[in-house]
């Protein structure tokens, strides 16, 4: 088994969890709340990683990370080298793709509420902050959890946008995933086949907690789209 | 002036002003007196009007005024109560005394949950509690910031009459030292008996009657209001005459093709109205009664006869139907039964005259 590997999935997945737990709060609020009409578009545009394939979204990523893209050139001039194939590029890209699984169960999470406790809130004087983090926040606790498992699991075992965006070098971009994938081809299904299993392990561990959760909570299971 | 976008036609038109004291806003649902508690508070924007409240300006469309539900300082109490379901009683009552010193925050929570008797309950969660001690809590958040008016939009709904009378004593103990203004809506004519004081009616978005509970009921101005102050009879007719020195003016009922005699009101000869009379104002006799003070007597015949609890709905057919509610010992007494012949007697001030 890759060890390196398994660390750098476990270390990108931490990194990307924690990022989309503070882009996807203000964003989850915004659109579970916002009465804006063309708030749809922006839905739209966040659920985008759901359906395209991730070859595709990891390609523009390429595209907008290299040295004519608009984030290489920002990266660039800020850092001094380039965003493509490192660490840092593979955490943005993840991110993205990993976006929705963040925001949507936060938005059900938050579209529960009974809107009557943020009017209660707001007549004794609370404003926006403090009805969020006293009120929204606590009561939206399982689905923060949901939020934060999927997009760590989800990350971890992510393969087309790293491949297209971090390329395969050891230590930096080799991931789990593409290990498994690089073993499998130069035939080494053993090790394939431990990592393989791990992952396995760990997703079903992950998803059985988010369920237990969100039971134990007394609430359906925050995913809408995995109904489908 | 309020216009809702949800609802297109929606239009509320009210112009009201409460003094300290309970004043009661009454009405099918509807009518809009959520609507009017919203505006109050800020949390729905009207189209165009104005809000004050003892000098300060809390909505001013034409001025361009327009203060955010945090800045009103106006409680509001709404149906569901909305009690924070993770926090304690204690910490919801202290959820609107953020900036409070410690010892003054603390004392002022001790003092409101002992005045609504919730002192024991403060480390419970509202799941804990029982109805009516929500109801003492979901007060207490509210009135220990010492707003400058109290909003209730049924807050009592599912109680006994015991408990809510308990709880509307708290509630008038603690205003007799406060002295602010309260709007109670309700739909309840029980919970109207219970309150006193004054009322408003408020029917499709607009007022149609103010006064004390008594003028309001007593004397419908609408149909509507009328059936829901438990008018069950109500009868078309056509003004005939006006008998001035008796303070009277005789009506030609439509259907029954007969005249009673109703009190005086605004109303000309030939103009089309609508009486309303009590099924339980309304008195039933086996013979023709001879010797009565009561002006109206009407011959039928009764239709039907329905035991509900305690009473006996009978109609009675005088050409126009009548609702009678009359006890099972008056049903045994005169051997009432459907097909026989009865006299109604009404009392002229049982009679009461609404615009249609």
């Amino acid at each position: 088994m890759n060890v390196e590997a398994l660390v750098l999935s476990a270390r990108l997945a931490v990194c990307v969890s924690a990022i989309l737990f503070v882009i996807g709060l203000p964003l989850a609020y915004w659109l579970a709340y916002s009465r804006w009409r063309w708030k749809f578009v922006l839905e739209a545009v966040v659920a985008l990683p759901l359906v395209l394939p991730p070859t595709v979204l990891g390609f523009y990523m390429l595209l907008a990370m290299g040295p004519r893209g608009v984030l290489g050139k920002v990266w660039h001039a800020a850092f001094g080298h380039g965003l493509a194939f490192t660490f840092a590029g593979l955490v943005i890209a993840s991110a993205l793709y990993s976006l929705p699984f963040a925001v949507q169960p936060l938005i059900a999470s938050f579209e529960t509420i009974d809107r009557k406790l943020l009017d209660a809130s707001a007549v004794l004087g609370a404003g926006r902050l403090r009805t969020f983090f006293r009120v929204i926040l606590p009561l939206s606790i399982p689905g923060i959890i949901t939020a934060l498992v999927l997009s760590f699991a989800h990350t971890l075992g992510e393969f087309g946008v790293v491949l297209m965006v971090g390329g395969n070098l050891a230590g930096v971009t080799r991931t789990v995933s593409i290990d498994i994938y690089d073993r499998a081809q130069s035939l080494d299904y053993a090790g394939a086949g431990q990592t393989a299993l791990l992952l396995l392990v760990i997703s079903f561990a992950v998803l059985s907690a988010v369920y237990g959760i969100n039971r134990r909570m007394g609430r359906r299971a925050l995913m809408p789209w995995a109904a489908q | 002036m309020y216009r809702d976008e949800a609802v297109p036609e929606f239009l509320l038109d009210v112009k009201l002003e409460a003094p300290p004291g309970i004043t009661i806003v009454f009405g099918p649902s509807g009518a809009g007196k959520s609507t009017v508690l919203d505006c109050i508070a800020g949390l729905t924007q009207p189209d165009s009007g104005a809000i004050a409240i003892g000098g300060t300006v809390l909505l001013d469309s034409e001025k361009k005024v327009n203060l955010r539900p945090q800045r009103r300082q106006i409680a509001y109490v709404f149906q569901n109560l909305a009690l924070f379901p993770h926090m304690t009683v204690e910490r919801n009552v202290a959820y609107g005394l953020p900036d409070a010193a410690a010892h003054a925050k603390a004392d002022r929570i001790a003092e409101i949950l002992q005045m609504f008797h919730v002192e024991a309950l403060r480390g419970r969660k509202p799941h804990e509690i029982s109805g009516g001690e929500k109801q003492r809590v979901a007060l207490a958040r509210s009135l220990v910031t010492l707003p400058r008016a109290l909003l209730l939009d049924e807050p009592l709904t599912g109680l006994d009459a015991e408990l809510k009378g308990s709880i509307i004593n708290d509630l008038r103990a603690w205003n007799s030292a406060h002295k602010i203004p309260i709007l109670y809506v309700t739909h309840s004519r029980e919970e109207v008996d219970a309150l006193g004081e004054r009322m408003i009616a408020l029917e499709h978005g607009k007022i149609v009657s103010e006064g004390t509970p008594r003028e309001v009921l007593e004397a419908p101005r609408r149909r509507r209001l009328a059936q829901a102050a438990g008018f069950e009879n109500l009868l078309n007719g056509t003004v005939m005459d006006l008998r001035e020195p008796d303070g009277v003016m005789r009506v030609r009922l439509a259907e029954a093709g007969c005249e009673i005699e109703v009190p005086l009101g605004h109303a000309a000869p030939g103009d089309r109205i609508i009486v309303a009379i009590r099924a339980g104002d309304i008195l039933l006799a086996s013979e023709v009664p001879k010797g009565l003070s009561a002006r109206n007597v009407l011959e039928g015949k009764i239709a039907s006869m329905e035991r509900r609890g305690a009473l006996v709905v009978a109609r009675v057919d005088c050409g126009a139907v009548f609702s009678v509610h009359v006890t099972p010992g008056a049903v045994r007494a005169l051997e009432l039964a459907v097909e026989k012949k009865v006299w109604l007697v009404l009392k002229t001030h049982s009679c009461h005259f609404v615009e249609d």
